[in-house]
């Protein structure tokens, strides 16, 4: 009897001193050195993931029966359009965050993401024309599909311009999030538009709740791309996020001390 | 392997336009953000070094 209650009460202290406090790195201070420490492994593995999606998609994958070689511009044009949808919901995320508990690290990951997402959507729609004037014969066309994610476009951009046009970073960081917040209704819209309307953007080739229709290696050199483009975006935004940090940062001790700042 | 040699490769079954035009803006972009990203540490720690350098002259000054 008393063992059992000893046993138990030896657990429940191994529980309380494992437990992470994930607290910790929401502060800039602790959070710099740990992003640094991650960037070049994001980065690598984008690198190593991005050649291998290469291989894949140009000399593994076959050519196509309708589209010939064209549609190899699935390869980045479907990653990166996963990528400006995710990315714009990880951004509202962080934002969101910040403007509930006032943390100052979330409006900084916010503002991080956003140029990644911005480049991520105008590639989706580079890639999207030039794939579009080949295979429909126009370069652009007014559907649902291509109109949402233009608006997409510019509510990164328009997310970058208020926070550029606010002196005071908190003040710009929540401004930025309740704008960020407001235009997560784009994004089911984007990804509905060719079911909710008859768009000429065809419908999507993969979905978690079926098999994809398309040959194997072509769909894994698409996902080995889609990966590639996750690592690349980890890796820009917390290199990203540590040159915020520093700037808003300057004048803490932390900071302006070379002896103090961590690597 | 899809390709009877690099002149095929590179003329992408007469869509060389359309594939290669993709993948150089998608290079072209990446690396270009990546030269930014480069640009903006190397110019906050440069601000940093001068304004530590003011700081110990300052100290130093002050005796």
């Amino acid at each position: 009897m008393f063992r059992l209650f000893e046993t138990a009460a030896g657990t429940r202290w191994g529980a309380e001193q494992r437990r992470i406090n994930w607290f910790k790195y929401a502060s800039p201070q602790a959070f710099f050195p740990l992003a640094g420490t991650l960037q070049p492994w994001f980065a690598g593995l984008a690198a190593v993931l991005c050649a291998v999606g290469i291989y894949l998609g140009f000399f593994v994958a076959p050519t196509d029966a309708q589209q010939g070689e064209a549609y190899r511009i699935i390869f980045i044009h479907v990653p990166a359009a996963w990528m400006s949808m995710f990315l714009y919901l990880v951004m509202a995320l962080w934002a969101g965050v910040g403007l509930a508990l006032n943390t100052r690290l979330s409006g900084m990951m916010a503002s991080a993401i956003a140029p990644t997402g911005a480049l991520f959507t105008f590639l989706a729609l580079w890639t999207g024309s030039l794939w579009g004037k080949p295979m429909w014969g126009a370069w652009w066309v007014w559907d649902a599909r291509l109109t949402s994610e233009l608006i997409l476009l510019f509510l990164y951009f328009g997310f970058m311009a208020l926070q550029s046009a606010i002196d005071d970073p908190r003040r710009a960081d929540r401004a930025g999030a309740v704008l960020a917040l407001v235009g997560v209704v784009n994004i089911p819209i984007i990804y509905f538009s060719v079911q909710w309307w008859n768009t000429l953007h065809q419908g999507a080739s993969v979905s978690l709740m079926r098999s994809p229709s398309m040959a194997t290696t072509m769909f894994a050199g698409m996902i080995v791309m889609a990966l590639a483009f996750w690592m690349y975006s980890m890796a820009a935004a917390l290199a990203r996020v540590r040159c915020i940090i520093l700037e808003r940062e300057r004048n803490a001790e932390w900071v302006a001390d070379p002896l103090k700042r961590l690597p | 392997m899809n390709w009877g040699g690099w002149g095929e490769f590179f003329a992408m079954g007469g869509y060389a336009l359309y594939v290669w035009g993709s993948y150089a803006a998608t290079f072209a972009l990446v690396a270009c953000e990546i030269i930014f990203l480069n640009l903006r540490k190397r110019n906050i720690l440069r601000h940093l070094g001068r304004a530590g350098a003011t700081a110990q002259r300052v100290v130093a000054q002050r005796g």
